[in-house]
């Protein structure tokens, strides 16, 4: 139904006078339970659609979006977009990727499970209440909550355009969370644990969440500041996904034409220590960052993007290429409409052969990241100064937890720093990461 | 305007009788309370980047989200269709949170005093596109003439009416027009090889494109990115470790809103979670602090004439002389601490429920003037821009990212510094506030807030300040 909706509005569009024209319609359902302290605390179950529409005329660009699929709904769409691109400059880059690039991979991707939609809501109540429960048994020391969860989400995306592409996916996800207060004195201190998956029998159990939820609150507890000084650091996996998506930034062609990356004009160049080899794989069965094509229609492919240190290439959509005078990548998104920016699948850093016990164990001095906060990274010039907590390391162990202080550095040179990664690559989202040691950064504290 | 005059009604409509009826579906199962909350948005937006127009949008959303409490439980559920068979299936689901025979005695619908924080003659999305348009070429021409050093420039323009609709089981009816408008600039700036260094800017607020005519030109908001990212050309590496911090007035105020105001948010004070929890009454900061959450200010980016449960905003006392004097209560925390609501209900969309938020939030202005401030600092840091932060409610750990700062060396203002995160405690920090100026400057309205996934305008400011002590997060 959708597929056949974004076929007629492209239709519509050229018939209105549009020289090309891409449209994107979208349908989710989200269920969500949300329990504190033993009792249900929210339930929200809801559907909505939309769709978006972006118009060539000639070399300009007019998008407009309504979540008002009625017939008037979807003319008025199509009327505002084509009157949008009345105002808008010819851009001699602007286009529709090449016939050849539109495709689906044929490969069952896994992202669609029946089993989510077929959970019934007492089933997830209960999750929600599971994984609770076990983070409040965990320790006396856990003394509140925030609560636990349960939400799924169904979505359907057709994408069509003037080029003769039409496809449509599916996806589903489901996630589980707790969210415990740990106290000791006056002092309080929060953490959580997640896990998500396109299939609940790829959870993790609601009771190994709750448990590691709590033992992430309690280690908390007790944190002290540290004084001022330079030391290597430990970045979790769940943390050193971060430096991949700050990593990703630096390397979309979006930043790149608009020379607004650090990694400018190093293609070819090592940027990274020769540990890093960082791959962007849409075509993983059963992960988050997979899909047979991208907003743009265009096939889905791996792309090797740091190859032992090595920049092999930058990530696009067929914007970003033609400025560029390459080739997409197959890396378009957008929501509903508007121009395509630049999105990546599994974005993922290779694992390593070390256990995170024996990265902590060779340092002397340092410190094990387990929260960062705040925004300060600066892609442009490669600047980093965030907020972070985590535990100290001392003669090769985690000796005490450790909060209010930053870590700085510049990610040009953090980048070349890093040590051999970690065994423990999981993917809990599209951008994954195992455990990373940097071999020095600046930990400002008092 | 009357009721039936408003945008629903005439639009679609809508009926009081259909509200109620619906409200009774939203109850059938014994629920205390329910309430409906319609929304439609139209937004245009614009981009211009190296010179080139090269985006134009519009959309228009709409749906109804309806919301039945029963005890502390919430049950919620929202349509994108507005027939009355999708509504009353979207009451039905919400009902089901509680479990029982329906309760609530059938009241009619009234409606509340009205007010006009944001009377706007011509509606931004009522011009023309060519109109909109020209802000932004405006913007690109002023930012490149700046300084031969920019090199690349991009300004967007993004404009929204949002009309809501909110009937209540306690018999409340009220209905809105929210208007907002905004500029931003964005420049890249380079010297020979050296690495580029980025400067931004903007503003707006609840008014149509007249807004942009005076102080709040796209001009003056170009060549403040420009400046800023000329200025960083020549930045020294940021310091670490704790020093004297000078705030600058305005923007910086969004200190407040992470040290404190997120902290001071009832949902986390109910459930006893918050580093504030339980404080009202105590001292939080140093006795020169007063800080207000203001959702009445015309025209300002964070103001609205109600929350998003039907509740007039007003001006609420946070911090007055470094005592806690209370919280930011919706209509559930209200209920649960047996307060009443101090207008700062607020959601997204139809599509969200809604919580206790911020509008805006800054700090009353003190004796001192700048000049004082800065030359009684022997060494430390002077910021003046920031480009956000965050907080963790539980610890009070927050952080804020300076984006422009000077050093501060025997109470001269010195060379530019790189930006930097600050860190402190919200309850500890603000005891180290020494001096406070007399210059109570407000954001140029630019601000999103964020929380559980929600995303609400708002504003922040704040005089020049003095803290004692805070932890930069540089490297050298």
């Amino acid at each position: 139904m959708i597929q056949q909706l974004a076929t007629d509005v492209v239709a519509r569009a050229l018939k209105l006078g549009a020289t090309e024209a891409e449209c994107t319609v979208a349908e989710g359902n989200e269920f969500s339970a949300s329990v504190r302290l033993g009792e249900v605390e929210q339930l929200k179950e809801a559907g909505s659609r939309g769709a978006g529409i972006r118009v060539l005329v000639g070399q300009r660009t007019g998008s407009a979006t309504t979540s008002d699929l009625t017939k008037e709904g979807v003319e008025r769409m199509v009327r505002a977009a084509i009157e949008n691109a009345s105002v808008t400059t010819d851009d001699p880059f602007a286009g529709l990727p090449d016939e050849a690039e539109l495709g689906s991979i044929d490969v069952d991707l896994e992202t669609y499970s029946e089993s989510v939609e077929q959970l019934e809501a007492e089933w997830k109540i209960a999750q929600a209440k599971a994984a609770e429960a076990a983070a409040l048994q965990f320790d006396p020391r856990i003394t509140n909550s925030e609560g636990g969860s349960f939400d799924t989400y169904l979505s359907s995306r057709a994408f069509a355009n003037s080029r003769g592409f039409s496809g449509l996916a599916r996806s589903s996800s489901c996630s589980i969370s707790a969210v415990p207060v740990a106290k000791e004195g006056e002092k309080m201190e929060r953490d959580y644990w997640f896990s998500i998956a396109r299939r609940p029998d790829r959870l993790e159990a609601a009771d190994l969440v709750g448990r590691l939820a709590a033992q992430r609150a309690v280690r908390r507890l007790g944190a002290r500041k540290v004084s001022t000084q330079k030391v290597p650091i430990v970045f979790e996996p769940r943390i050193a996904r971060t430096l991949l998506a700050n990593l990703f930034e630096a390397v979309s062609g979006d930043s790149i034409y608009r020379q607004a990356s650090f990694l400018n004009g190093q293609l070819g160049a090592r940027v990274a220590s020769e540990y890093i080899t960082v791959i962007d794989d849409p075509t993983i069965p059963g992960l988050f960052g997979s899909s047979p094509f991208d907003d743009e229609g265009v096939r889905a492919r791996r792309k090797v993007v740091v190859e032992r240190g090595i920049l092999k290439t930058y990530l696009h959509n067929t914007y970003t290429a033609k400025k560029l005078g390459t080739t997409t990548t197959g890396n378009a998104a957008r929501g509903l409409a508007g121009n395509a920016y630049v999105d990546h699948g599994n974005f993922f850093l290779e694992a390593g052969s070390k256990t995170p016990e024996q990265m902590i164990g060779g340092i002397k001095s340092g410190l094990y990241v387990t929260e960062l906060m705040g925004q300060g990274v600066n892609v442009v010039n490669g600047d980093y100064s965030r907020g972070a907590a985590g535990m100290w390391i001392e003669n090769g162990e985690l000796a005490y937890p450790v909060s209010e202080i930053t870590i700085a550095g510049n990610l040009k040179q953090m980048l070349l720093d890093i040590e051999e990664p970690g065994v423990d690559l999981e993917f809990r989202g599209s951008i994954a990461s195992p455990t990373l040691m940097i071999r020095e950064m600046t930990v400002s504290g008092n | 305007m009357s009721f039936t005059d408003s945008f629903f009604p005439r639009k679609f409509g809508l009926s009081t009788a259909d509200l109620e009826s619906y409200l009774g579906v939203a109850l059938s199962h014994g629920g205390d309370y329910a309430d409906l909350y319609f929304e439609y948005v139209a937004t245009s937006s614009l981009g211009i980047d190296e010179g080139i127009v090269k985006s134009a949008s519009q959309g228009v959303s709409l749906g109804v989200g309806v919301r039945v409490l029963s005890g502390e439980k919430t049950g919620y559920a929202y349509t994108d269709d507005l027939s009355p068979e999708k509504i009353r299936h979207a009451c039905k689901t919400a009902a089901c949170i509680a479990n029982g025979p329906s309760k609530v005695e059938k009241t009619g619908l009234n409606e509340g005093p009205k007010r006009d924080l944001y009377p706007v003659l011509t509606a931004p999305n009522d011009t023309t596109l060519n109109e909109r348009v020209e802000l932004i070429k405006r913007a690109d021409r002023a930012a490149r003439a700046y300084d031969s050093r920019v090199f690349q420039v991009r300004a967007s323009y993004a404009d929204n009416v949002r009309e809501i609709l909110i009937a209540t089981s306690e018999g409340k009816l009220s209905y809105d027009r929210q208007p907002m408008a905004r500029v931003n600039v964005s420049v890249l700036a380079r010297q020979g090889e050296g690495s580029p260094q980025e400067g931004y800017a903007g503003g707006g607020g609840r008014m149509g494109l007249e807004v942009f005519e005076s102080d709040k030109s796209p001009e003056r908001y170009a060549r403040e990115a420009a400046r800023q990212a000329i200025m960083q050309l020549d930045a020294i590496d940021a310091p670490a470790g704790e020093m004297t911090v000078v705030l600058g007035p305005g923007w910086p105020g969004v200190l407040l809103h992470e040290a404190v105001g997120h902290g001071l948010e009832a949902d986390f004070n109910r459930k006893g979670v918050s580093a504030f929890s339980n404080r009202v009454g105590q001292k939080v900061a140093s006795e020169l602090c007063t800080v207000i959450d203001d959702g009445t200010m015309a025209h300002r980016r964070g103001s609205i004439n109600m929350d998003d449960e039907g509740n007039p905003t007003q001006q609420n006392v946070l911090i007055e002389k470094g005592i806690l004097r209370g919280y930011l209560q919706d209509n559930l925390s209200s209920r649960l601490m047996g307060g009443t609501s101090t207008g700062s209900g607020r959601r997204e969309s139809y599509q969200h429920v809604p919580m206790p938020r911020m509008t805006n939030t800054f700090m009353l202005a003190g004796d001192s003037t700048p000049e004082e401030i800065i030359r009684s600092v022997p060494k430390g840091l002077y910021c003046v821009n920031f480009s956000g932060g965050s907080v963790d409610i539980t610890s009070g750990n927050f952080v804020f990212s300076a984006s422009e700062c000077y050093e501060i060396e025997n109470g001269r203002l010195g060379r530019p510094v790189r930006g930097a995160s600050l860190i402190g405690n919200g309850p500890e920090a603000m005891k180290y506030v020494s001096m406070v100026g007399n210059d109570l400057k407000l954001d140029e309205g630019i601000g999103v807030c964020g929380k559980e996934g929600q995303s609400v305008p708002v504003g922040v400011g704040i005089p020049t300040v003095r803290i004692d002590q805070m932890t930069v997060g540089g490297v050298a």
